[in-house]
């Protein structure tokens, strides 16, 4: 195979650019923030005091921007006193990589400052309780609800215009109400998530179900398939793949729903801790605490797509692995009993 | 363009007191499906557009039909309308005698996509039909079992669509079809995506299983040699309205094969038909001559 430009147009990449590539991803990112964290003259725009000398407001540690510093700097040669000392320095709320690593691991060693506040894990767990019961109760009446809106257009035209009307109503407005219903604990949170997925979900379901090819329906309907035949075993089953990638979309929207949801009522779990950690200033650990968000994302999304390619097996085949499989699946077979040329076989 | 062979071909009608025997015993045959008067009318921007106009024909009980016509004359629309999958106008269809409306498995249809259920193996594939009808899960395998050995597929019976060829993918839904146990077996250009090869071995093969089974088949086409192959009679249509132009009972004796091509008999009907759907008078089917410019050097020339 010859080379192949980096950049053809909707080529697929050798499985070594792939990885190269997806791991450049996150390299690069990290590698822009580094040279900003580590390489003084980029930006810097703070001065951290060393010593403070004959400035009466510095205090050691503390962060001037420069000018100030220059300025009180100058002042003090002027006067001839003792000169403060100091580094450059980032602003406080871009702490360096290295501080945010150390941070992911005493974020969840560490105790919390007042007693009954909850550790980093028990925040998370809390926050992922929460996620979870907002996506099923979501999910349990928006896809079935979905599914019926893509089949039968009454249904949809009965439920849809309603359903986009309430769309465009942000999830957090609900949250006095939902506290003034259900309390200030974690049922209204949850039923902001429900809120805020719930009326999307229904018209991507109902989207990707209306989806389904037309042909394959008129097919099952001229080998006999009645109304609810044709919603359960062609309909589901066709668009089951596309509904399950849905979900994992939705999924997403999920999280991003959490955090405005965490702050309803008592502000609760990875939001709380968050809140609590900036009003100390200790951003390492706010950065700590969302890239573990991310983490916690990407890895159950991974893990879904992995379940994914597995449970729609029909599906992958597909792609570039129909032939191998092919060969594997039936070559021995005709050869035993078959015509001599499997490629006569594959031709008819 | 076969002017100088014309006067040496015989009439189409002449048939071999063979041929008109048979074709004597089909009309004997009971009637399966009466089109009576069939119309389709669509809306359009301009008012309503004939589509079809009164179309009225009989197919009997083992019979081959074939219809074909220009494009755009409505074939796909009366087959669509006799699958129940569209709705007619005007006229109305029996089947075995009785009025039919809407879509039922008494119709079985092979579509030119395919449009097998891509989440169910071929087995699956074939079953579908049984199923749909109520059959439990065991007698449904073992009847499908024996329509995929009629269509030689009984080595890929756990394949997925995906993994089957063109040609091997119409016969698993020549298979569905069937299994469905349908009155008439409605076919809309099967094999009009397959390559030229695999199209003759599945004609072939069609003739095949359409004289070991109990079916009756209406058959859309374009390719006016592949009606004269399959078909016991044609049905022309015209188009603008669509309208019967003429039903020819094909001279071409039985059992059919591919060698039969230059047959006297074939090139008859052949003329005739090329006469029928591509008449010489009217211009607007004719091969409009391209306003190209040259666009190669002088003496570049490649004939």
């Amino acid at each position: 195979m010859p080379r192949q430009s980096w950049l053809a147009v909707r080529k697929d990449l050798t499985p070594r650019r792939h990885t190269v590539l997806g791991v450049m991803a996150f390299l690069l990112p990290l590698a822009l923030w580094s040279l900003i964290s580590y390489v003084p003259f980029l930006w810097h725009p703070m001065i951290k005091v060393e010593a403070t000398g004959d400035v009466s407001w510095f205090r050691t540690g503390q962060l001037i921007p420069r000018e100030d510093f220059e300025k009180e700097f100058v002042r003090v040669q002027a006067e001839g006193g003792h000169l403060p000392t100091g580094i450059r320095s980032n602003p406080i709320f871009l702490p360096a990589p290295h501080t945010v690593v150390r941070a992911l691991y005493t974020a969840f060693t560490t105790a919390p400052v007042l007693r009954g506040d909850l550790w980093l894990h028990e925040s998370l767990w809390m926050s992922i309780t929460t996620i979870f019961w907002g996506f099923v109760i979501s999910s349990a009446i928006g896809v079935p609800l979905g599914i019926l809106c893509g089949s039968y257009t009454a249904i949809a035209r009965l439920t849809e215009p309603f359903v986009d009307f309430i769309r465009y109503m942000p999830a957090p407005a609900f949250g006095a109400l939902m506290v003034a219903i259900l309390g200030i604990h974690l049922e209204p949170k949850i039923a902001i998530i429900v809120i805020g997925t719930f009326f999307q979900q229904v018209l991507v379901v109902s989207n990707t179900v209306r989806k389904t090819e037309l042909g394959l329906i008129e097919a099952a309907e001229t080998l006999g398939a009645k109304r609810r035949q044709l919603v359960w075993h062609v309909i589901v089953p066709a668009s089951l793949p596309d509904l399950y990638n849905d979900m994992r979309i939705l999924l997403g929207w999920a999280w991003t729903y959490l955090i405005v949801a965490e702050v309803v009522g008592v502000s609760s779990g990875i939001t709380f801790f968050i809140n609590q950690q900036a009003k100390y200033r200790n951003f390492d650990n706010v950065y700590a605490a969302i890239v573990i968000i991310g983490i916690l994302g990407l890895l159950t999304d991974q893990i879904l797509a992995f379940i994914g390619a597995r449970l729609f097996v029909w599906r992958t085949l597909r792609r570039s692995r129909v032939r191998t499989l092919f060969i594997r699946l039936f070559s021995n077979r005709l050869t035993e009993n078959g015509p001599a040329n499997p490629n006569e076989a594959q031709a008819v | 363009m076969n002017s100088s062979l014309t006067p040496a071909l015989p009439d189409y009608r002449a048939q071999t007191p063979a041929v008109a025997e048979r074709f004597r015993k089909l009309r004997e045959r009971p009637v399966v499906l009466e089109v009576e008067k069939l119309g389709r009318e669509f809306s359009a921007e301009r008012g309503m557009v004939t589509a079809l106009r009164d179309v009225s024909f009989q197919v009997h009980r083992r019979e081959f039909l074939c219809v074909i016509g220009p494009s755009g004359c409505g074939k796909s629309t009366l087959i669509r309308m006799v699958a129940g999958l569209d709705y007619p106008t005007s006229g109305r269809m029996l089947l075995d005698g009785h009025e039919v409306r809407g879509p039922g498995p008494d119709r079985g249809m092979v579509f030119q996509g395919y449009t097998l259920f891509p989440w169910l193996t071929v087995t699956d594939n074939v079953m579908f039909g049984l199923q749909m009808q109520g059959m439990g899960r065991t007698q449904a395998e073992s009847e499908a079992r024996q329509w995929i050995q009629l269509v030689g597929l009984s080595r890929f019976e756990k394949a997925y669509p995906a993994q089957l060829s063109g040609g091997m993918k119409q016969r698993t839904a020549i298979a569905r079809a069937l299994a469905a146990n349908p009155r008439i077996l409605l076919m809309d250009e099967p094999f009009g995506a397959l390559d030229a090869q695999t199209r003759a071995q599945m004609q072939t093969h069609l003739l095949e299983i359409w004289r070991n089974v109990d079916v009756t088949i209406l058959f859309i086409t374009h390719d006016l040699d592949e009606a004269i192959l399959l078909a016991d009679r044609i049905l022309v249509l015209k188009a603008n309205p669509g309208e019967v132009q003429e039903i020819i009972e094909v001279p071409v004796p039985r059992p059919r094969s591919l060698a039969q091509v230059n047959s006297p008999e074939f090139l008859a009907m052949r003329h005739r038909l090329d006469e029928l759907i591509h008449p010489k008078t009217s211009a607007s089917t004719e091969v409009e001559k391209l306003p190209i410019i040259r666009l190669t050097q002088v003496g570049d020339d490649v004939e």
